[in-house]
């Protein structure tokens, strides 16, 4: 045995005999990362990644009816999209509304976490309280808004509000010139989505060390000062996400939209997003354009990520210093 | 809840939305099999798989299972699809597990026939196509073949009350002013004149401006809108009078799809469905009558829009002559059939004229109305009008009526885009 295992050169014996126990527990390894790994990288590609490149295949044929498309028009799906004025028109909406509700959410949930970040008592239950709503679907809460607060009725809890004071009630969702549908919309947001982006500041926050902020009050930082100086600079990493979800979130809106507007006889020529949009001419009243809906969606996927660059590039600059 | 459809009509609103309601949530996309217990003889015989939407009337159900069950020539299976069942359908289509048989709002839309998704029906329809009801078949005819068998026709409607309008001196209103005059008439301190939906009509009201106004959607030819014109501008103007006045009611406790309103005294006068017209009548009895949505305009003409769920026969299908031999037994061969499904469940009109008179629910009165309607003022959406089209007339028409802006600027952009997905879809 030992004679037959001399055999090797002496460098053989070197690369082999301490690696031995190691190559078998990498073996182990690797079966257990390809074990957990697998069914997620499998569903990954078949649910995300194999219909994102499909996706990109079908916007450049006549897909009407039909995932296995022969007609090739190049880039005619984009260019019908990209001059027709009501899709431009969907993106100034956009517009507005990442305007208002990002900087609104950004600076409710950071005031929030601030409130409840060194709150004494019950700090467990606020926490959960303002946490809550994220639980619920926009398409209940839609509901929640359109039929109950902001009804347009005279019944509506709103409008009953209004009227108890004197004045005349609101018809919300009307539209027109009738701009009142905005508070409805970011209201459903805000109210959905501060919470999370709560939770996450008071993550930022906890990681902060205390230690600053004695040595900044040992140098005489006061109240907004240390806020200014010390907390929002070493939340920025905290910030920097926040606000690329809270745009990445604003340009994917759909249900809250569709669900406090949509009527039986269609969605309303106002306040439609650009998915909404989308989703209207290419799957709406039972049709399937799988060409334009795939433009749509990889148009507005390649706007997400410029504007993302654009936002994080802006937060960061002088971050590294 | 998306519920109206491309191309059908319309009306298909009122039905689905019943339909959409009842049924949240309860849509298990199993396919019930309604064949009798299998026999040796029953294995060797094709199979049909036949897909329905949820009608909201009780009974059709069964109904529509119990003629699969007792036809002899193919096990007919029934898939009752509680929810969302055009975007079920139309998804089931691109697989080959899809429908053999599926019911379409007014025919399949232009892409499904385009996709060849569908089967020309001509040779099941044969002679018979000069009973169906002119205006629905037209609708089914896609350059001369015909691409669906029609089931059942519905309508939308103008309800009154007759002793209001009588009250008022009034006759019942056969142009705009007509009806304006009428709306701001019949209004009291409790009652609206006339209710449209809670956006004023907008909605449902909107794309018939084009038809009562003497246009079409599409021109002549194919090529272009038909509605861009100063005749259409000064009807819109006529519109958004309408939609001004003091007795047009803009908010009730439903939507115009559902009579409520017109029942419990909150309008004098309704758009609605044919659906309604049983609920109506159990409630005011003769006190109400039907007309046309009214003419705009000296060209104008009075418009009824119709829909008819109708019968569509898959490319997949297992057995395409099996299932062209299953619709034709059903709904062109069997006017027992077709008599049975306008009478048993809330009203319907049959898709054959010559029916009527069999026909309980329409052979007189409020119902013998709205049969006559079909025929002589009936309108549908155009084949080539896609949701894009739809949707930029609709924008148009919004900006016009409630932003107060220019029509000729609006409704050129929505001529435009509409000239672009004509190219699109017939280039």
């Amino acid at each position: 045995m030992t004679t037959a295992q001399a055999a090797p050169t002496a460098s053989g014996r070197l690369r082999r005999t301490p690696t031995r126990p190691g190559n078998a527990l990498a073996r182990s390894r690797n079966r257990w990362f390809w074990a957990f790994v697998t069914p997620f990288l499998a569903g990954l590609m078949v649910f995300v990644y194999i219909p994102i490149a499909w996706s990109l295949y079908l916007s450049f044929f006549d897909a009407r009816n039909t995932v296995t498309p022969t007609k090739f028009v190049g880039l005619g799906n984009y260019a019908y999209l990209l001059s027709d004025q009501l899709f431009l028109n969907s993106m100034g909406t956009f517009i507005v509304f990442a305007l208002v509700i990002v900087p609104l959410t950004f600076a409710c949930s950071l005031g929030l976490a601030l409130l409840l970040h060194k709150i004494p008592v019950m700090q467990a239950f606020f926490r959960s309280a303002f946490f809550l709503p994220t639980a619920c679907s926009y398409v209940v809460a839609s509901m929640v808004w359109r039929m109950s607060f902001f009804n347009g009725a005279r019944f509506g809890m709103f409008n009953t509000g209004l009227r108890g004071l004197g004045l005349d009630p609101v018809n919300w969702l009307e539209g027109g010139s009738n701009y009142w549908y905005w508070v409805v919309l970011v209201s459903l947001r805000l109210w959905l989505q501060v919470g999370f982006y709560m939770v996450l500041f008071i993550a930022g926050l906890n990681a902060i060390d205390p230690q600053v902020y004695e040595a900044a009050a040992i140098d005489g930082a006061r109240g907004f000062n240390v806020f200014r100086s010390i907390t929002l600079p070493l939340l920025r990493a905290t910030s920097i996400a926040v606000a690329m979800l809270l745009l990445i979130n604003a340009f994917q809106a759909f249900d809250e939209f569709y669900n406090t507007l949509n009527t039986v006889r269609g969605y309303p020529p106002y306040a439609r997003p650009p998915l909404v949009y989308v989703y209207l001419i290419s799957f709406g009243e039972g049709s399937q354009d799988l060409g334009i809906g795939s433009a749509g969606t990889m148009i507005l996927t390649m706007v997400i990520l410029v504007f993302s660059l654009v936002q994080s590039r802006i937060l960061s600059i002088g971050a590294d210093k | 809840m998306s519920l109206s459809r491309r191309h059908l009509f319309t009306l298909s609103g009122g039905i689905a939305a019943t339909a959409g309601l009842a049924a949240c949530g309860s849509n298990t996309g199993r396919t019930d099999t309604a064949a009798p217990a299998a026999s040796s003889a029953a294995a060797a015989l094709p199979s049909v798989s036949v897909w329905y939407h949820k009608y909201g009337e009780d009974g059709v159900e069964q109904a529509l299972k119990k003629w699969a069950a007792e036809y002899t020539k193919a096990k007919v299976s029934v898939n009752w699809v509680a929810a969302d069942y055009e975007k079920t359908a139309a998804a089931a289509l691109l697989t080959s597990s899809g429908p053999d048989v599926f019911e379409w709002g007014t025919g399949p839309s232009l892409d499904m026939i385009q996709a060849k998704q569908v089967v020309d029906v001509t040779d099941i329809v044969g002679a018979a196509k000069a009973d169906f009801t002119p205006t629905v078949m037209k609708r089914l005819t896609f350059q001369d073949k015909i691409w669906a068998v029609p089931q059942t026709v519905d309508m939308h409607l103008l309800y009154y009350r007759k002793s209001l309008l009588t009250k008022a001196g009034l006759q019942p209103p056969k142009t705009i002013d007509e009806l304006i005059a009428a709306a701001n008439a019949l209004k009291t301190k409790d009652m609206g004149g006339f209710f449209a939906g809670n956006d004023g009509g907008l909605g449902v009201l909107g794309s018939f401006i084009i038809w009562a106004a003497g246009l079409e959607q599409i021109s002549a030819d194919g090529k272009s809108a038909g509605f861009n014109t100063g005749a259409l501008y000064d009807a819109v103007a006529k519109f958004k009078t309408l939609f001004d006045a003091p007795g047009m009611l803009k908010s009730a406790s439903t939507d115009w799809y559902d009579a409520t309103p017109f029942i419990n005294g909150e309008t004098a006068m309704q758009w609605a469905g044919l659906w309604d017209m049983t609920k109506v009548q159990a409630a005011h009895q003769d006190d109400f009558g039907v007309i046309p949505f009214p003419a705009i305009g000296s060209g104008g003409r009075q418009v009824v829009p119709f829909g008819a769920y109708s019968a569509c026969v898959s490319a997949k299908a297992k057995d395409v002559d099996a299932a062209k031999a299953y619709v034709k037994a059903i709904w062109v061969d069997d006017d027992a059939k077709q008599i049975e499904f306008s009478n048993a469940f809330g009203t319907h009109i049959p898709a054959k004229p010559k029916l009527f008179a069999q026909a309980s629910k329409v052979a007189s009165g409020a119902g013998a109305d709205a049969a006559k309607f079909v025929t002589d003022f009936g309108h549908i959406d155009d084949i080539l009008w896609t949701p894009a089209s739809g949707t930029a007339y609709s924008t148009a028409l919004s900006n016009v009526v409630k932003s107060g802006k220019d029509a000729q600027t609006e409704f050129t952009a929505a001529a435009d885009k509409v000239a672009a997905e004509l190219k699109r879809v017939t280039g």
